[in-house]
């Protein structure tokens, strides 16, 4: 299906698309059809900086499965970290 | 028909002026010819939907697919202009329907043109292809699998296009509907309720549901691809468009 259900958050920090480089501001996060994943959905999440045009973007689409284990993965990294340093 | 053809990127006039990006595929060597505007699916002006295009050119066709996406993100690749146009909440219904008349009188006014026109789209372009049917004179149109023409969204989704099943009694043109009886959006139950409301608005329409089928069947570089449905669903376009505006 064409859910369009979409996450948009903040984000700081950098990113590396086609071009090199550069400063991401936002990031949007759906489910729905992939552009290239062999799967009829993924979870999706876009790196962007809206204001540098569209093709500054960084994609990703993962299964479900592999989706939550990245969420996973990212929460027991910050967890872990020595203190002071997040 | 020798299946000869040519393929360009061109540019046409669409919703309020503006000039889009547009790919077209004509036949060689046919002295008249019918037209279909191709509607992409929602991943974009495509690669996939490029050979949708210049498969009904070379079955006889001119065929025109206007990129929907073209002003939210020009020059930019099918990929990041569909999540552009995403982020923007789709295309707007009356834009879709410009563009859409855009490439209708584009087509008509081709050197060979029969004057008649169709329309096709596939996945959120089987919606505007109905919407496009409604909205404008149409001569045949094709729903491939178009959601939340009945039924609204679900709850919390950011999409900005509603149910349009009302405009039923303005459809112009015989309507095929073809879609997975797996599918969730639209369901079986939806369908037949579109199936309803046309037969009630005593509009000329024929339906087919695929079993084992669920949404993009016709998708053949995606695991939704089912080539028994999509051969049949093929068959069933040319017999449809065959009647309604062949040559």
């Amino acid at each position: 299906m064409c859910t369009y259900l979409t996450e948009k958050i903040e984000v700081a920090g950098s990113g590396k698309g086609a071009q090199g480089w550069f400063t991401l501001t936002d990031a949007t996060v759906y489910l729905d059809h992939p552009q290239h994943a062999p799967a009829e959905h993924t979870l999706n999440i876009d790196f962007l900086n809206p204001a540098s045009g569209p093709s500054a973007r960084v994609a990703v689409e993962l299964t479900a499965e592999s989706a939550r284990a990245l969420a996973r993965a990212i929460e027991a990294t910050l967890e872990s970290a020595p203190p002071g340093l997040v | 028909m020798d299946g000869a053809l040519i393929a360009e990127t061109i540019g046409i006039t669409g919703h309020d002026g503006d000039e889009i990006e547009a790919y077209i595929a004509r036949p060689l060597g046919q002295e008249s010819f019918g037209n279909v505007v191709v509607i992409h699916h929602m991943p974009g002006y495509d690669g996939g939907t490029k050979e949708i295009t210049r498969r009904f050119a070379a079955h006889g066709y001119a065929a025109l697919m206007p990129n929907l996406y073209h002003r939210d993100a020009p020059g930019a690749s099918p990929d990041d202009a569909a999540a552009a146009a995403r982020a923007k909440g789709g295309v707007p219904d009356e834009r879709l329907v410009g563009d859409v008349a855009g490439a209708a009188a584009h087509l008509r006014a081709l050197d060979g043109s029969n004057g008649k026109v169709g329309v096709i789209g596939y996945c959120s372009g089987g919606r505007q292809s109905f919407l496009a049917a409604c909205s404008l004179p149409l001569e045949a149109a094709v729903d491939c699998y178009g959601a939340f023409v009945v039924g609204n969204p679900p709850e919390g989704m950011p999409l900005k296009v509603g149910p349009i099943a009302h405009l039923a009694p303005s459809l112009s043109c015989p309507l095929l509907g073809l879609f997975g009886a797996d599918d969730q959006y639209p369901s079986p139950e939806q369908v037949d309720e579109l199936d309803k409301v046309l037969t009630e608005a005593g509009k000329e329409h024929e339906f087919h549901s695929y079993e084992g089928a669920g949404h993009a069947f016709f998708s053949v570089d995606r695991p939704a691809y089912r080539v028994e449905a999509a051969n049949d669903g093929w068959q069933k376009i040319w017999d449809f468009f065959g009647r309604y505006l062949a040559g």
